[in-house]
């Protein structure tokens, strides 16, 4: 019950908001930070109370029986940490957004919402229907808040990011419908429960193409390398709150699918085309690296950054082995707080100073000096710096990669350097230097210390003690069922 | 035996006796509140008479009509749609042509002759229910007779309409010819020898022919955009759902008695549904006129009840009979959003009339919104489950070449529905916006918001439609 009210509390706080704000400005702002706020406390308290248990809640229903769909919800250590961070990035991107969105508030905060709680859906599907339903959920409030409060090629960016999205997401739903039917020819139940479907005898060719819908979805969103090219423009376009919920939340729902579905229903075939996924994710981290280094916008510099991240996510995921699959969610983690962080310090800025262009900016130190401390720390962070999160898990997943391919990992390890140029070129050409436009601006308001205090503090709780993420994700048996299967199979993951 | 007859053709037998009714009221006084109250009503009963009907079901009359279960669904969705047009358009009528009544009687004919094809299990029952809905069609296209796009939309309808009729009964005479019968389930029962099978093929083709023209599918979809365009929205909202309620209906019984035995019959409508699906969404592309890019997104649509169809079996039946029960759904809320903004003077259809709804009218923005991702096929509307149906049928047949033109399509379609998502939510200055009526009555807004809670009713729990339709179908 207490998952439901999870989805249901933003649910309800979007509509609640929505018809606050006729009679007060502020009312669906405060309605907003206390639903997602009530939901960060639920999750919390269930990370503190957690049974050791396969599912630590679990929340069965009849839903359309005719089809043997369900409505499963059910959570584990990696569903529990994800939607921690969900909450958590959303009452960043509802302060985020306070001074930020003067019009339409009520409409903004229920997309906001609504976009929150499919991403909540997401995580914590168990159906293969229910899944793909909080899946598309995602999309449409998403394209609202891209394309109602973003900036100047706002339609452009929002159409393509729906289109992208759409296409590669209805793939996977013929895909989840196939399997459910082919699950059925062999046991004679329709059903589109997670368990029930991950035994289902498959051809190993059948097995490839059904891997291949699912991969689709989650190679979009993640996203890898050719299908990216939504992501620059849509985060660039997007108001402040969606920059952080696309970049820290949909992002990790591709990879989240591909550590769920992706890996254990189809073992045989992940490991059979892990070097080429391994190989994708190589390309995406130096081409977004690199890319990033050219960028003259800063929100375009952050975007690029993410792809390169996300490479290291998919490198980890495919590399099969426990040490990288860590790695990989703990990259997803940091990646979530630091990218997210970083959007807010350019959303900040261009509040400010009414640009995103680099080369307008410079030697920013002399007139925000905590703004631009907290900017330098972050940046810092997402190049990899020890003792932050980022670094936990990138270096996870190269000592786990180099176990299934050595010229693989050394590629991406290029990687690290280039992100080591783009960070000192964002430090060096916003932040220090001279002044050479003569800004005058106010620093930090106490809003925004809050914000960045305690993703800065979330920041070092990952990158000195991330055993407690650590734990929790590897009592999720998604992970240990992943490692076996893949230990299984004819030729592990170590001996080549 | 006589008692269940009459019990079983109640809802037809209701429904013509109020267009009698209709013509005697108009006789007494031309009063356009009375006959909007009447053929409601009549609509209403015969919809309350699908029950007693349903008891003794399937009931044959004479050999000529068929009254089971599969025919009520379709009935009741005929008439549910028939009904909630004439609520959302007496507002719009009172304000526009000089007699409205007629316009009621002909939409009664119309729904008859829809629910006769419903029923038909015989040729000349077919012919019958499919010309007084067609003849009744050509005067409801161009009703607003001094108006010259209605006449020439009307006058193109009546042309093309006609001469599909001609090829049809061609097809029927071909068919005749073969197999010496005109019972439907007869045509079906006996395998025509290797002589006759070309004629029997032809036949077959021409009559195809003409139930493609009544659905607007690839390669006979050219009047499509004309007469949507040029009708009145009440018409244009009729064509799209009751006068293809009943061609569905037909089609379905018939694909399930005969067509799935004929190889051949199965490719030619595959390749009928892949050109609707892709030439559809690929025309609506570039439209500005909400009413024709409606037009063509419907040409898609009827694609995609196709893959269903093609399907075939329990699934894909019902599956075809959901996904016709989400889009009349859906289509008469979106028509029925336009209806309510029209003013007397002039349509609400272009992209610059709806500019900036979001701001001015956010409830019917937010209703016609919803109609519009659920043609889009996006979760929580009735449009979703459609599709998801239509492609768990596609993929149990394991059609991949149609579900994945279905996939790829609706994609496409996407770019179009988002379209006029954007429009109403950018910002407008200009004076085309004034076009919009400001205060919707009240009456349109009950039924709008009704269809709404509906759409989403389905979307989250179809159980119980499933249910009825898969108990008419099975």
């Amino acid at each position: 019950m207490i998952l439901v009210c999870l989805i249901l509390l933003p649910l309800t706080g979007g509509i609640a908001s929505l018809l606050a704000a006729r009679w007060h400005r502020d009312a669906s702002r405060w309605i907003a930070m206390a639903a997602v706020g009530i939901d960060l406390l639920l999750t919390v308290v269930l990370w503190s109370s957690a049974p050791q248990s396969r599912w630590l809640y679990e929340c069965n229903q009849d839903w359309i029986p005719q089809f043997g769909i369900r409505f499963h919800l059910a959570v584990d250590g990696l569903s529990l940490i994800l939607l921690a961070l969900t909450f958590f990035l959303g009452l960043m991107s509802v302060l985020a957004s306070w001074t930020e969105i003067q019009d339409r508030i009520g409409f903004f905060h229920f997309n906001l919402l609504w976009v929150l709680a499919g991403i909540t859906g997401v995580f914590l599907s168990l159906d293969l229907f229910l899944f793909y339903l909080f899946w598309e959920l995602m999309l449409v409030p998403m394209y609202f808040l891209i394309g109602i409060w973003g900036h100047e090629r706002r339609i452009y960016a929002a159409i393509k990011f729906f289109l992208f999205t759409q296409l590669s997401g209805l793939l996977m739903l013929a895909a989840i419908i196939t399997l459910a039917i082919l699950h059925q020819r062999s046991s004679g139940v329709l059903s589109f429960d997670y368990d029930s479907l991950m035994n289902t005898p498959l051809s190993s060719g059948m097995a490839r193409l059904l891997m291949l819908g699912f991969f689709a979805a989650f190679a979009v969103k993640l996203p890898a390398v050719p299908v990216h090219t939504w992501l620059p423009d849509a985060h660039t376009e997007a108001p402040t709150a969606g920059s952080v919920v696309l970049a820290g939340l949909l992002l990790k729902t591709g990879a989240y699918g591909l550590i769920r579905f992706v890996l254990p229903f189809f073992p045989t075939s992940s490991h059979e085309l892990a070097p080429v996924m391994m190989t994708l994710g190589v390309v995406g981290v130096l081409y977004g690296a690199f890319m990033a280094l050219t960028q003259p916008d800063l929100k375009r510099l952050v975007a690029y950054t993410s792809v390169s991240h996300m490479g290291f996510v998919l490198i980890g995921i495919f590399a099969g082995n426990d040490i990288a699959l860590t790695g990989a969610f703990m990259t997803m983690i940091s990646h979530g707080i630091s990218t997210g962080a970083l959007f807010i310090l350019a959303g900040a800025l261009q509040h400010r100073m009414h640009t995103r262009q680099i080369a307008r900016m410079g030697g920013l130190w002399e007139t925000m000096p905590a703004l631009s401390g907290a900017g330098v720390f972050f940046v810092m962070a997402s190049v990899g710096l020890p003792g932050l999160g980022d670094f936990i898990g990138e270096f996870l997943v190269l000592f786990g990669a180099y176990r299934a391919s050595v010229p693989l990992t050394a590629i991406a390890t290029l990687g690290i350097i280039a992100a080591t140029l783009y960070g000192l070129k964002v430090t060096s050409q916003v932040f220090q230097g001279p002044n050479r436009h003569n800004w005058r601006l106010h620093d930090l308001f106490a809003r925004e210390w809050v914000i960045i205090g305690s993703m800065m503090a979330c920041l070092l709780w990952l990158g000195l003690y991330p055993q407690s993420f650590i734990r929790m994700f590897q009592t999720s048996t998604t992970a240990s069922q992943t490692i076996a299967s893949a230990s299984i199979s004819p030729d592990g993951a170590s001996s080549r | 035996m006589t008692e269940s007859i009459v019990t079983a053709s109640l809802p037809l037998l209701v429904l013509s006796a109020t267009s009698v009714a209709i013509m005697i009221a108009i006789a007494i006084k031309r009063d356009h509140r009375a006959v909007a109250i009447i053929s409601f009503a009549g609509f209403a009963l015969s919809f309350v008479s699908l029950w007693p009907a349903s008891s003794g079901a399937p009931v044959r009359i004479g050999s000529l009509l068929i009254i089971d279960r599969h025919a009520l669904v379709y009935m009741g969705l005929v008439l549910a749609a028939s009904a909630a047009i004439i609520l959302l358009s007496f507002r719009y009528l009172e304000d526009r042509s000089e007699h409205k009544e007629e316009f009621y009687l002909l939409l009664v004919f119309a729904t008859v002759g829809s629910m006769v094809l419903a029923a038909s299990s015989h040729m000349v029952s077919f012919f019958l229910g499919l010309e007084l809905l067609s003849v009744s069609l050509y005067a409801l296209v161009s009703y607003p007779r001094i108006e010259a796009l209605p006449l020439e939309a009307g006058l193109k309808y009546l042309v093309l309409a006609a001469s599909s009729s001609a090829f049809l009964l061609f097809g029927l005479a071909l068919i005749y010819i073969v197999q010496g019968t005109m019972d439907f389930s007869q045509i079906a029962s006996v395998a025509p020898d290797a002589q006759s099978r070309f004629i029997y093929l032809g036949g077959m083709v021409l009559f195809f022919t003409g139930i493609g023209f009544k659905l607007a599918v690839v390669p006979f979809h050219l009047w499509t955009p004309d007469v949507y365009q040029g009708a009145p929205i009440p018409a244009t909202a009729f064509v799209a759902t009751t006068s293809k309620g009943g061609v569905f209906a037909f089609l379905l019984r018939w694909f399930a008695a005969e067509g799935g035995a004929n190889q051949s019959m199965v490719v030619i409508l595959g390749i009928v549904a892949i050109a609707s699906m892709l030439v559809g969404n690929l025309l609506a592309l570039r439209q500005t006129n909400i009413k024709r890019l409606l037009a063509y997104s419907s040409i898609a649509h009827m694609g995609y009840f196709l893959v269903a169809v093609i399907a075939g079996g329990t699934l894909g039946r019902s599956a075809a009979t959901y996904y016709l029960a989400a889009y009349i759904l859906t289509i008469v809320g979106a028509f029925g959003s336009l209806l309510a903004l029209s003013h007397g003077t002039r349509e609400t259809e272009t992209f610059d009339d709806v500019r900036g709804l979001f701001w001015r009218q956010p409830v019917l923005a937010s209703i016609f919104t919803a109609m519009i991702l659920s043609l889009a096929g996006i979760p929580l509307t009735a449009g979703f489950l459609g599709k998801f149906y239509v492609l768990a049928a596609g993929a149990s047949v394991a059609a991949w070449t149609l579900v994945i033109v279905l996939i790829i399509s609706s994609t496409i379609g996407l770019v179009y529905y988002l379209r006029i998502i954007v429009a109403m939510f950018t910002d407008s200055d200009r004076p085309g916006s004034e076009l919009i009526r400001e205060r919707i009555p009240f009456t349109p807004r009950i039924v709008l918001v009704l269809l709404t809670i509906a759409l989403i009713f389905l979307g989250i729990y179809p159980q119980p439609l499933w249910n009825a339709i898969t108990a008419g179908l099975g």
